[in-house]
């Protein structure tokens, strides 16, 4: 299976590795939209999670890393899919279209890191409060610094948008 | 500015407002006619139903444009509860993220301990001993059940049948008691530690346990015999909020609302630990996804579970409970008041943690709202460098919409806590 991933598309597979027995396919930003629809159709049909990393202090070849984690319901595999996203281009595309769950996991991912899912139908922040300023779970924002938010958010638009 | 009598305009006695409108007249309407009622100019409503309602069964906030008594549209919003667990975690040692765990989903923190755990433990490369591993199968049934009487209980009482909740709550409180005596606590255990437990089971356990479990079946069946024919309770939950299989695959269900949707998933048959493969229990799948099949589901499940420890109880093993690793698990307190070693052992443990080699990791287990898994990334320093929690619950929070949308006010009231959304694990 990630032999034949790693055939189709070339270059844009950059690693595979198996930390503990998973299986973690490095693939390139451009190619991610259609690597994750490609392995979509093969049979990872159960989207679980997007997670954002903030490698600040890992040293690892760009700051930020999404991860995202796909199940297959058929064959009963597991498959994590990192890519990374540097700091000064924090662009990524969407998959909402693709798996619904994808739509509240990249707004998370969009809240606590700033990770911009373009595409996205709705991309506000989801956990904080929708006047926070900055991202919380970058290493670089002080985990004691609390910011006083108190307005009602207005869910009218939301109601349009998907 | 003030509103005193001294400010008021003599010329409006009662200056409360503006002076009224007439009342606006009403449309001539020809019954008779059915084109007629199209024209008529009605405007949609929008209400509110939290953050503050007693049927959220939590903070947050479903905003809904309505048509009529039908919502034509809803947006969902979280982030009430919002702890920072992630955050926290990241610094602190991984012994000190266990009692946040428990705050995950609170009807079961002990699922959630064992969950944690077990992740850390396989990225330290240990192996419980088989006496843990049957006491964990142990409590995680007891919490699945538990967990599934509140649902269910809570289920029942928004649509109207409160005799149900008791039932339900009289066996829950029974287990409960069960799990006071094993560990001290009722609601936020931190029972588990990695590599073993907090300390043995207490005497009469088991037989504490098996006279708990049989008040189980008796409130199943009273309230099986209250609701499962019963025309009202049918009417209120078939064919509402139906989610599809393919939809339930898309929006990331897991657990029993994505089994009642007719998928045949469960981590313990599926990628079984813990010895689940061994034990003798059928996977519950419902036909249509509506709140009927995902109550029925649960309560069906909770069958399942007493078997479960039924046949664990058989097997428990006897041995020690902890891993014989200085590394990871606290010396014997005894010891550690006499002997130097184990005096060095306990504070390097307790001041600098466990250290958990550099590497990542994905570990879920089957929790009773669904797959709880989490990614763990450790650069060697002792504390987590990240963890990832996939809750559950906000999957399915993210399919409320679609569940809600065409349906009746009263129907929202009956769909949401059937996927049993528990606002600890959603905001985390």
């Amino acid at each position: 299976m990630v032999e034949r991933v790693t055939q189709q598309f070339g270059g844009a597979v950059e690693g595979v590795d198996r930390p503990y027995g998973d299986v973690v396919l490095t693939v390139g930003r451009k190619a991610i939209r259609d690597v994750l629809s490609h392995l979509k159709e093969q049979g990872f049909d159960l989207l679980l999670d997007i997670a954002g990393v903030d490698g600040l202090h890992l040293g690892r070849r760009e700051r930020y890393e999404v991860v995202y984690n796909l199940y297959s319901l058929g064959d009963d595999l597991r498959l994590r899919v990192k890519v990374f996203v540097p700091e000064n281009d924090m662009n990524l595309p969407t998959v909402s279209d693709l798996w619904e769950s994808a739509n509240w996991a990249e707004r998370e991912a969009y809240d606590m890191f700033g990770v911009v899912f373009e595409g996205h139908p709705n991309l506000v922040r989801i956990l904080c409060h929708r006047e926070f300023v900055g991202h919380a779970l970058r290493k670089d924002y002080p985990i004691m610094k609390g910011q006083w938010a108190t307005g009602t958010s207005d869910l009218k638009p939301d109601l349009e948008r998907e | 500015m003030l509103t005193g009598p001294e400010n008021m305009d003599p010329k409006q006695p009662d200056s409360a407002g503006p002076p009224r409108d007439e009342p606006p007249v009403a449309a001539e309407v020809d019954l008779a006619d059915e084109t007629s009622l199209d024209d008529l100019d009605t405007e949609p409503m929008y209400i509110n139903i939290g953050p503050i309602h007693p049927a959220t069964h939590g903070t947050f906030r479903v905003f809904c444009k309505l048509d009529g008594e039908r919502i034509e549209k809803a947006a969902v919003e979280v982030g009430y509860l919002h702890r920072g667990f992630e955050k926290t975690a990241e610094t602190k040692n991984f012994t000190l993220v266990i009692p946040y765990t428990d705050r995950l989903n609170y009807c079961s923190g002990l699922v959630n301990n064992v969950g944690y755990c077990k992740a850390v433990e396989r990225m330290l490369g240990v192996t419980i001993t088989p006496r843990t591993e049957i006491i964990r199968v142990i409590i995680c049934e007891i919490q699945r059940i538990m967990d599934h009487l509140i649902c269910v209980g809570a289920n029942l009482v928004d649509i109207g049948a409160l005799t149900n909740f008791w039932y339900f709550f009289n066996a829950r409180e029974k287990l409960n008691d069960v799990l006071e005596a094993l560990t001290g606590a009722r609601l936020t255990y931190s029972y588990i530690r990695i590599g073993g437990l907090a300390w043995d089971l207490p005497k009469g356990f088991e037989e504490n346990v098996r006279a708990a479990l049989k008040t189980v079946p008796k409130a199943i069946r009273d309230v099986e015999g209250l609701v499962k024919k019963n025309r009202i309770f049918i009417d209120r939950t078939r064919d509402i909020g139906v989610m599809s299989a393919r939809d339930a695959v898309s929006y990331g269900f897991t657990g029993p609302c994505l089994r009642a949707s007719g998928v045949n998933h469960d981590l313990r048959k599926k990628k079984p630990y813990y010895h689940y493969d061994e034990f003798e229990f059928d996977v519950v799948l419902g036909e249509r996804g509506d709140v009927y099949d995902r109550m029925f589901v649960r309560i069906e499940e909770m069958k399942q579970s007493l078997r479960i420890v039924e046949q664990a109880l058989k097997v428990l093993p006897g041995g020690p409970i902890n891993i014989d690793d200085k590394n990871v698990v606290l010396p014997d307190k005894g010891k550690v008041h006499s002997s130097m070693e184990e005096l060095i052992n306990h504070f390097k443990l307790i001041i600098e943690g466990i250290e958990v080699p550099a590497g990542e990791i994905y570990d879920a287990i089957e929790a009773p709202n669904g797959e709880l898994g989490f990614y763990i990334i450790s650069d060697g320093s002792g504390k987590p460098y990240r963890i990832k929690v996939r809750p559950p619950c906000f999957y399915l929070m993210n399919g409320l919409k679609k569940l809600i949308e065409g349906h009746m006010v009263a129907d929202f009231v009956a769909i949401l806590p059937g996927l049993n959304i528990i606002a600890g694990e959603l905001d985390r």
